[in-house]
């Protein structure tokens, strides 16, 4: 059964060697020379301004609670269309309800202004 | 073989992330630890020939929870309690003595005459078969799901308008 899996094997294997061997094969050959100009921030040229972590706004919380609920859509969605030859047109228009009674969320989200930002 | 090695290596970093979850006082890194976790049991469930398990971890509880979980983290200005003092003083004995115990029915289960687990797939086509069953045997769970999904969207986002609102 793992024989499936060898191509996601190679991929893997490959993601985690190419950064190693680029920033190693880089730190090999470039010219080590510092100097605190060169070591300095510059980042959009300014230094930065106090923690990252920052208070973010409510808003964000209500899409990730909508991302949510459709992400769980979406899982349901997967199965279809991996069987989709097998299960032909009836499961078409099934998932079309489904998909159908789920846009009614969506339709309340916008017209409650869920979506729109503050 | 290799079976086995992957799986040495997936229950070593699932187990070391799920102590790192716990072990730290950065809410943050926490959640980055669990998102870890979540993604080393997809792999186990692969493992168990439990595909869409798997890509339900993935999807769901990697992609969407931990999420959300941040975003929570993150609205509710915690960026100051790591220099607070620990108030959870006491709970560590109380936690230490509940997982002994989980321990010990872990260790009873794996003995024969212990309740038996299922036993694992062997088909590795359990996407397409749950994809059909979905669809004819279950269709009408199937569209009563919807439904579920639909309240939980409109019922989170009473909640969460009543709460930012008021």
């Amino acid at each position: 059964m793992l024989s499936d899996y060898h191509f996601i094997g190679v991929f893997v294997l490959v993601a985690i060697a190419f950064p190693f061997l680029a920033l190693g094969i880089a730190w090999l050959l470039r010219p080590k020379k510092p100097n605190p100009v060169k070591t300095a921030i510059y980042e959009c040229g300014l230094e930065t301004i106090g923690d990252a972590w920052v208070r973010f706004r409510a808003q964000y919380y209500i899409y990730a609670l909508i991302f949510v609920a459709f992400d769980v859509e979406a899982v349901f969605l997967f199965p279809w269309a991996v069987a989709y030859h097998r299960v032909g047109l009836w499961a078409l228009a099934e998932v079309f309800l489904f998909l159908g009674i789920l846009t009614i969320g969506l339709v309340y989200a916008w017209r409650k202004g869920a979506l729109r930002w503050q | 073989m290799l079976e086995m090695a992957i799986f040495s290596i997936l229950a070593v970093v699932a187990v070391t992330a799920g102590i790192a979850v716990i072990a730290q006082r950065n809410v943050v890194h926490s959640a980055l630890f669990l998102l870890v976790h979540f993604c080393c049991l997809a792999g186990l469930y692969i493992l168990l020939n439990a595909q869409f398990l798997a890509m339900t971890q993935l999807i769901v509880y990697a992609g969407a929870v931990v999420v959300l979980f941040l975003f929570v983290v993150m609205l509710l200005g915690l960026e100051r309690a790591r220099e607070l003092p620990d108030p959870r003083r006491y709970q560590w004995i109380v936690g230490s003595l509940l997982g002994m115990l989980w321990v010990a029915a872990l260790i009873w289960a794996l003995f024969p005459q212990a309740a038996q687990t299922a036993p694992a797939l062997t088909r590795s086509d359990n996407v397409r078969q749950i994809g059909a069953a979905l669809l004819t045997d279950f269709a009408i769970p199937f569209e009563l799901t919807a439904l579920v999904l639909l309240v939980a969207v409109i019922g989170s986002l009473v909640l969460a308008k009543k709460k930012l609102e008021g």
